[in-house]
């Protein structure tokens, strides 16, 4: 079985495709070093590795689920090529065989380098891994190499399929964990968990608008990191669900495929990639390299340690590991070696899984040296934004670390790099909340945050009021505090600057006043992020009110506090048509997704700026810091479309005050009058209506704004 | 169970008897036979799969490779696939190559 081939003999013209030498009965030949990993060649595999520190390598051969190796095949001296080992093996079983590495080397901690012989490597451009084959199932904890890299196909039929290239100011970007979303019982999809369950879901998600998925960390990760045995049930507890601690940098996880159990993850994500293509919604992808797995001096040897741990970790002098990522260790990014790697994987998920876009989590990371400082001209940084395979992708920063380098407005982004606007997010909570001072900061978050990206455009903004750090949007109106005992931590984990509002009363409440404000609340947060200029997300959940009962930090949770419950949207229908309209409604506008930030001049001889400020009464705003009213008109005419066509006017108005106010309207051209598209004051179903059919008002010249109350018009 | 694979030619049908399991190893020979149908000047072809238990990643793509051996327009059926194969094909997507009917309407077999 081991030795059986695949192809029927290795002659394909090549003079290549001959065994030159014998181990063991084992057949090879000195191989080529890229592509780096393992390639399928012709009658056999290619192995490649690199190391500059180590002395000399062994590659080691399991038969699937072996305890024990099948062989271990040391690269004969003739088979390096500078500081890379290759070899071709002939006759392997692909779907049968598992592989790693053992390297000797110097043992020298001071100087950073960790070589133990007895410890068996993962290669890091492994394309699949097993271990961890079906989510949550026991590992066997004396295995002598848990995390196996594993051979893969890499061929697959796209058929036409490509990145869609939608344009960034045109996305409505979903942030979902691939098992949260169809894990819970009333999702009744056949596959819970799994990127097939997330297949069966795209209705939804079409019904909902989004045209962007970003999936929390699918990067093969340990779900046990972290693990301990729970002392009142005795079960092995899952610890890390969210996956931000990768394991493997190119291989997608297993245990969030229907068909992990039998390997075929890589096939299962590439059909879902595919048929969420077909729906013309994009997938990107949340990617952590600013640490991994391993942690610190206490961690495992997974693969970096023990293949050349001083170049792929940011070291101090004495040999200890920079933690600038809050988590154990910092991997080295502008190292170039690391460089290379990381823009190999990037290259890699962008042409074989055809992904349109990256999220990077702490990426303020990848702009520091090797000892830590920070870059005014991150190699790293700018490679990723210049290299022609991800040119068309979208590259966006969380813009900071947990060394205290915040970037958001200065990550270097090189007319590239778009960042998780955080700005956006503290300013709009204070201002929801009803705090006083920030219509001048809600002006520069509604017109894209041109007093942070002056130059790059409203692109650049991902706007978000929440994400998957931080409460989710019902708990952000319904806690004032962080609720996160579950966690085991004695809620000193998770942020405590949530400037959330609980309306009146911590938690879950009877009082249907309270319930109705919070409520309404939602719904302002939604006309907020989405009548903004920038590129707005939501949070997986927060069109139906999904709750973590107040905890804002469920890293560890595989649980109902996670799960999306599906019968929330019928539980709470009326929010889901809300957003639903409301998304619909920013893909009816172009004036609300300008390419250019607004300049409050008028472009077109309209008589009109592309936008114009107003307050209680028009043309006159209150930017005074008892104001809580903010109110903004866009100019159709002048609005720079996509199609060339002017877009209609736009008047929007966020009253964050407890008493509601009558509003003077500016006057409209052309006999245009005033339709009312958004009221949350209303009760649904008047408080939103579907793009077309809004009904006209019937005064014209003032609209009372209910207390707390967001209001769209458009002029028609 | 050991694989085996038998065809018989029905004019310009091609109906290929599969037992076992089709792994690495056995889609060599498969792949053989589906080369000699469409040598044969096969313009269908007719998998009868109640007898295979399992098939993985070797297996979908000599599927595939059926696929565009045939010819874009040739019909791949697959007849009587066990509920695991199924679900193998479905979850990679490969189920899109192919036509899948429980059970065999003698008609697919003229052409």
């Amino acid at each position: 079985m081991t030795t059986s081939v695949t192809d029927p003999a290795p002659d394909f013209g090549r003079m290549d495709t001959y065994p030159t030498h014998d181990y063991q009965g084992f057949k090879l030949r000195a191989g080529k070093p890229i592509p780096f990993g393992a390639t399928l060649v012709p009658g056999g595999v290619n192995f490649s590795i690199y190391s500059s520190h180590a002395e000399s390598c062994t590659l080691v051969l399991f038969e699937k689920g072996a305890h024990q190796p099948l062989v271990e095949i040391p690269f004969p001296a003739a088979f390096r090529i500078g500081n890379v080992w290759c070899m071709i093996v002939f006759g392997l079983d692909y779907e049968n065989t598992e592989y790693g590495y053992r390297m000797t080397g110097p043992f020298d901690v001071q100087a950073g380098h960790w070589f133990n012989p007895d410890k068996i490597l993962m290669d890091p451009y492994a394309k699949a891994i097993a271990g961890r084959d079906v989510w949550g199932a026991k590992p066997d904890w004396n295995d002598i190499y848990h995390h196996r890299a594993r051979l893969v196909y890499d061929d697959f039929d796209w058929d036409e399929d490509r990145p869609l290239e939608i344009p960034m100011a045109d996305l409505v970007v979903y942030e979902m964990h691939v098992r949260s979303f169809t894990s819970h019982p009333n999702a009744k999809v056949k596959y819970p968990g799994t990127f097939a369950g997330i297949r069966e879901k795209i209705p939804y998600l079409k019904e909902l608008g989004v045209n962007c998925v970003e999936l929390m960390p699918i990067y093969e990760f340990d779900e046990f990191e972290g693990s301990f045995v729970d002392p009142e049930t005795g079960k092995q507890m899952v610890r890390n669900y969210w996956g931000y601690s990768t394991v493997g940098f190119f291989a997608p996880k297993a245990g969030f495929a229907a068909t992990g159990k039998i390997g075929m993850q890589v096939d299962e994500l590439k059909a879902l990639i595919k048929e969420l293509h077909r729906h013309g919604i994009e997938v990107m992808l949340d990617v952590v390299f600013n640490h991994t797995a391993e942690g610190n001096e206490n961690g495992p040897y997974i693969s970096f340690r023990g293949l050349d741990n001083r170049t792929y970790y940011m070291l101090t002098p004495e040999g200890y590991y920079f933690n600038f990522s809050g988590t154990g260790n910092t991997l080295n990014c502008n190292n170039p070696i690391v460089r290379n790697m990381v823009l190999d994987c990037l290259r890699y998920w962008a042409s074989e899984y055809h992904i349109d876009g990256f999220r990077f989590d702490l990426a303020s990371i990848l702009g520091r040296d090797p000892w830590g400082a920070p870059l005014p001209n991150p190699p790293l940084l700018e490679t990723l934004a210049f290299d022609p395979i991800l040119a068309k992708c979208k590259l966006i920063a969380e813009a900071w670390d947990a060394g205290g380098l915040y970037q958001v407005g200065s990550f270097p982004a090189y007319g590239r790099w778009a960042e998780w606007n955080g700005k956006f997010r503290d300013d709009v909570r204070k201002f929801l909340k009803g705090e006083a001072g920030l219509t001048g900061g809600m002006a520069q978050r509604i017109t894209g945050s041109p007093d942070l990206y002056t130059g790059r455009g409203p692109s650049a903004s991902i706007n978000f009021i929440t994400a998957h750090d931080g409460f989710t949007l019902a708990d952000l109106v319904s806690y004032n505090e962080k609720h996160n005992e579950a966690n085991g931590e004695g809620n000193r984990d998770g942020a405590n600057d949530n400037e959330s509002w609980n309306c009146g009363v911590e938690g879950p409440t009877d009082d249907p006043a309270i319930n109705a404000l919070r409520r309404r609340q939602i719904k302002n947060a939604a006309v907020m992020l989405l009548t903004s200029q920038g590129v707005p997300m939501l949070l997986m959940g927060d069109e139906v009110a999904r709750t973590q009962n107040g905890n804002n930090n469920t890293y560890c949770h595989d649980n109902e506090l996670n799960w999306f419950d599906w019968s929330q949207i019928e539980s709470n229908a009326d929010l889901f048509r809300f957003w639903q309209q409301m998304i619909a409604f920013r893909r009816a506008h172009p004036a609300l997704r300008q390419r250019h930030h607004l300049s409050g001049q008028d472009h077109v001889g309209s008589g009109y700026p592309d936008i114009s400020w107003h307050g209680t009464q028009a043309w006159q705003a209150d930017w005074s810091g008892w104001s809580r009213l903010v109110a903004f008109m866009l100019c159709g005419k002048n609005a720079a479309t996509v199609t060339g066509e002017p877009d209609d006017y736009l008047y929007v108005a966020f009253n964050s005050h407890w008493d509601g106010h009558e509003l003077g309207l500016p006057l409209l051209p052309d006999g245009r009058r005033w339709h009312v598209a958004v009221n949350t004051g209303m009760p649904a179903p008047d408080d939103v209506f579907a793009p077309g059919a809004e009904p006209v008002l019937e005064n014209q010249i003032l609209f009372f704004a209910g207390p707390r109350s967001a209001v769209v018009l458009v002029g028609r | 169970m050991a694989f085996s694979a038998t065809k018989t030619m029905l004019g310009s049908v091609a109906q290929i008897e599969l037992v076992g399991e089709l792994d690495a190893a056995a889609a060599g020979d498969f792949r053989k036979l589906v080369d000699e149908a469409a040598n044969e000047g096969a313009k269908r072809l007719v998998l009868m799969m109640a007898a295979l238990d399992y098939m993985a990643s070797a297996g979908l793509r000599a599927l595939v490779f059926a696929k565009q051996k045939m010819g874009a327009n040739t019909d791949i059926y697959l007849v009587g696939t066990n509920e695991s194969v199924m679900e193998t094909l479905e979850l990679t997507g490969f189920h899109h190559s192919v036509i899948t009917v429980a059970a065999l309407d003698p008609s697919i077999l003229q052409l």
